[in-house]
């Protein structure tokens, strides 16, 4: 059966995600085997009773108790003991352990971040320990969103006002793909986020210091990853046209003038000031809406976005 | 003239007793009847033009989708196209279809009568339909509107366009369904001809009948709903949305709390339909009569328990999952019963393969896979993963279009040459069929396993691992597209020919089949009186109403 698993599941990462597979496989074979029996009947009385002249009288068929309550009772028993399957693997995958890792998620069109016990911030990428019980407390700061891993089979709308819990114990090191599985407008297909399942020692060593490809890469590149990945290009453009914020185009060295008037010409310390205090100097034309970043981006990464902004003339 | 239905003693002369009722053509004639025949060809071609509007969006949707990325619509329009594709398709086409415009049609004939019991009140409800499908298309064209068809708070009370509009159609609708439901509740109820007593009224009617009572009951329900919501976003009364001190899913639950039952408001004239085909083209007795009966009656009682299975990933309680699951799981048991019911009653019969035949058929399949692949939903924890996934498009659509408008398109075939008086090209109607089943198949199957490998629904764009199923999706709504473009080929041109319909094509045995194709404008020359089980087909024909001399 593992073949019919793989072809149409994504992998397993949890013990949940193998019993989840259990029951969907168990539904899969009980339904196919219905379906054929539908279909065959269907297709055989068609074509074994097909006319063969007009105006003939039939049998008179009109009930059979034994029949009816065969084809009552069993589907009766076999949908409870299926709900029951469901209900109990529900039940036991809403519960955290008391020794969970409780990690903060929030919502926001769109794009996913996290708040770490220690106090450390990320964007869009949630890492979190192997064979660790994870306890996600959950909230949207704006419409309805919801935290989806394939990989895991777990699903949780994000809701505005209130907390909501997703959990789960991941078993597999390595990258999985979370999506945002409640429609939230133009770019919920959009947001997508990455869940690292990482060895304890990479774990504890990521809180400390952050992507370690971070501290590889060139720091133009890293700020082009980082404008994708903070979601920057919801409201910047690139190419010079008019977004929710000034276009990143030629941005270096221009002379701003904004909503109260006056002007500053951008340099290293506007753009840091822009991303960690957005509101203390807005463009005129543009509304004060842009989000801080103060705690979310590192200081390599608005090292970065400056450098990627430098290069955009 | 007008008023001849509603008084029918007031004439009497032989040759106005003779005119069928499409002899007088005139526009006025149309606009004005009370005549519950012209009512339901008029809603035939509203809710066809939908259909083709509605058709329409969808092709788009899976044009768009056949590369990942921009194909030929940025992602806010993609995102109002999907949203007028599935609010035209639910309150314009299939919630209208088979009552307002079959129904209609079929339903004071079945019985014997020679209207609804409230004529006015009919047209008046056409007439809202009509003025609530002018102000969706105004919705559409002043802004549009991206929240899907659920309006989901508070998405839909913060983002542009014309929701409060939209939203306000749907309302509107509403009242038209509605009194679609009293008059089809009371017709039942007063105008059952002598000796049509309940359990010899055709399946048919238990099945509309049970449509009605969820019609009344629930639609005023989502006519609050959509008023909440109205008054939230234009006056900022705070209902659902957190900021204003509402909750979000409230509103998931009022809306559900119709839209849930208004699935069997679409499903049950589905099956009211394939329970007339499948005995008629059979010529057999229907298996099961009564069991089938009150499995329409059951289903519509438990419609109204099983709302929350939407909400499992809501962040409604564990245990209201609990009970909403088990729910979901006993409702099925009466559609079971249903299909076993209708294959069966195939047994021994003399099946002629025709067009509303082969539709009945494709119902079977169809219907079996939408309704079997809802025990996947219906099990808490494997709908967590499948909940809003393309699986769950999937199914619906099985359901609605699988089922529901393939019964529709059963029932339009069957009661053809009875409502315009002409028959259709049979070769061409099966070829249409085929295509038809195959395009639909191509298209849907594999959003099933796009939708178990995690493709989350409503998505502009997708990861590229999931192209290779979205284009044959979307090269089978090609396929279908084809085969409805031959459809209206074949239909259009049968109404160009001359009336050559038989009055009972099929050798049925319900009293619609008993009068002229097409009827006349009173229906029955004299009250039949009926002295038969509706599907006696193991001994002679007794026809139930008198040749007219």
């Amino acid at each position: 059966m593992n073949f019919l698993r793989d072809w149409m599941m994504p992998m397993q990462a949890s013990e949940h995600a193998a019993k989840v597979d259990n029951l969907y496989l168990f539904i899969f074979l009980l339904t196919l085997a219905f379906f054929i029996l539908i279909v065959y009947l269907t297709v055989h009385f068609a074509w074994k009773y097909k006319r063969k002249q007009e105006g003939v009288l039939t049998v008179n068929l009109q009930h059979n108790l034994a029949l009816e309550l065969i084809w009552s009772i069993i589907p009766l028993i076999l949908v409870i003991g299926i709900f029951f399957w469901g209900f109990n693997d529900y039940a036991a995958a809403s519960v955290a352990p008391n020794d969970a890792l409780e990690i903060h998620v929030t919502g926001k069109k769109w794009n996913w971040t996290f708040e770490y016990p220690d106090g450390t911030r990320s964007i869009k990428s949630l890492h979190v320990p192997v064979n660790k019980p994870i306890r996600l407390i959950m909230t949207s700061e704006d419409v309805l969103h919801s935290f989806f891993i394939p990989s895991l089979r777990v699903k949780q709308d994000v809701v505005p006002g209130r907390y909501v819990d997703l959990n789960f114990t991941p078993t597999v090191a390595g990258k999985h793909q979370v999506f945002c599985a409640e429609y939230c407008g133009r770019d919920h297909s959009g947001m997508l986020g990455d869940l690292y399942v990482d060895t304890p020692a990479k774990y504890a060593e990521w809180l400390e210091k952050g992507d370690e490809e971070l501290y590889k890469m060139k720091p133009a590149d890293l700020g082009r990853d980082v404008y994708v990945r903070a979601g920057c290009q919801s409201c910047h453009t690139v190419d010079g046209s008019k977004g929710e914020g000034p276009s990143f185009k030629g941005l270096f060295g221009r002379t701003e003038k904004f909503r109260d008037g006056s002007t500053a010409v951008v340099d290293e310390n506007y753009i840091r000031e822009s991303i960690l205090n957005p509101q203390a100097k807005v463009v005129a034309g543009f509304e004060p809406v842009m989000p801080t970043f103060q705690g979310l981006l590192r200081e390599i990464e608005i090292k970065g976005v400056i450098a990627y902004i430098k290069e955009l003339k | 003239m007008a008023d001849t239905v509603a008084t029918p003693k007031a004439h009497g002369h032989v040759e106005h007793h003779d005119v069928d009722y499409l002899h007088d053509g005139s526009l006025l004639s149309w606009l004005t009847t009370v005549d519950h025949k012209k009512i339901g060809v008029m809603y035939l071609w509203s809710v066809l033009f939908m259909f083709f509007l509605g058709g329409v969006f969808a092709l788009l949707v899976r044009l768009e989708l056949f590369a990942p990325g921009k194909t030929i619509m940025d992602a806010e329009t993609y995102n109002k196209v999907f949203t007028l594709h599935g609010a035209i398709m639910v309150f314009l086409f299939i919630i209208p279809s088979i009552p307002a415009a079959l129904g209609n049609f079929v339903l004071p004939l079945m019985l014997g009568a020679k209207d609804v019991a409230f004529p006015r009140l009919n047209l008046a409800s056409f007439w809202i339909y009509v003025v609530g499908a002018l102000i969706a298309v105004t919705a559409m064209v002043t802004g549009g509107v991206d929240t899907g068809w659920t309006f989901y708070t508070p998405y839909s009370t913060t983002t542009d366009g014309s929701v409060a509009l939209m939203t306000f159609a749907a309302f509107v609708l509403g009242f038209s369904s509605i009194l679609t439901g009293v008059n089809f509740i009371a017709t039942v109820h007063k105008l059952r001809a002598p000796g049509m007593s309940w359990f010899r009224m055709p399946l048919f009617i238990w099945s509309m009948y049970s449509t009605a009572i969820i019609q009344v009951l629930a639609t005023p329900v989502l006519a609050i709903t959509l008023l909440l919501l109205i008054m939230e976003r234009t006056f900022g009364v705070g209902v659902f949305d957190p900021k204003l001190g509402g909750d979000p899913v409230l509103f998931q639950h009022f809306f559900w709390f119709y839209s849930h039952p208004a699935v069997y408001i679409m499903i049950l004239p589905g099956m009211a339909v394939i329970s007339e085909v499948i005995p008629s083209m059979s010529q057999k007795t229907f298996f099961g009569y009564k069991a089938t009966a009150f499995s329409s009656v059951a289903i519509a009682i438990v419609s109204f328990v099983v709302w929350g299975h939407h909400m499992f990933t809501s962040g409604q309680s564990q245990l209201a999952g609990a009970v909403f699951s088990f729910l979901t799981f006993l409702v099925g048991i009466p559609s079971g019963i249903k299909v076993f019911n209708w294959i069966t009653t195939m047994y021994r019969g003399s099946i002629s393969l025709q067009a509303p035949m082969l539709y009945a058929l494709m119902f079977l399949i169809l219907f079996g896979i939408g309704g079997l692949t809802g025990l996947f939903l219906g099990a808490l924890s494997v709908d967590i993963h499948l909940h809003d996934t393309y699986f769950v498009v999937a199914h619906f659509h099985y359901v609605m279009m699988g089922s529901t408008a393939i019964a529709f398109l059963a029932g339009l075939h069957y009661w053809w040459p009875k409502m315009f008086g002409r028959t259709y090209n049979e070769t061409a109607a099966r070829i249409s069929a085929i295509l038809v089943f195959i395009g639909f198949n191509t298209t849907f199957l594999p959003q099933f396993l796009l939708g178990s490998r995690g493709m989350p629904r409503r998505y502009y764009d997708y990861l590229p691992e999931f192209q290779f199923l979205h284009q044959v999706s979307t090269v089978g709504s090609w396929i279908l597209g084809l085969g409805f473009l031959i459809m209206a080929g074949y239909l259009f041109a049968s109404l160009r020919k001359k009336m050559d319909a038989p009055a009972n094509p099929w050798n049925a045995r319900s009293l619609e089949w008993q009068i002229a194709s097409p009827p006349i404008t009173h229906n029955f020359h004299e009250t039949p009186v009926v002295t038969t089980e509706p599907y006696d087909y193991y001994r002679p024909f007794e026809p139930s109403v008198k040749e007219h001399h």
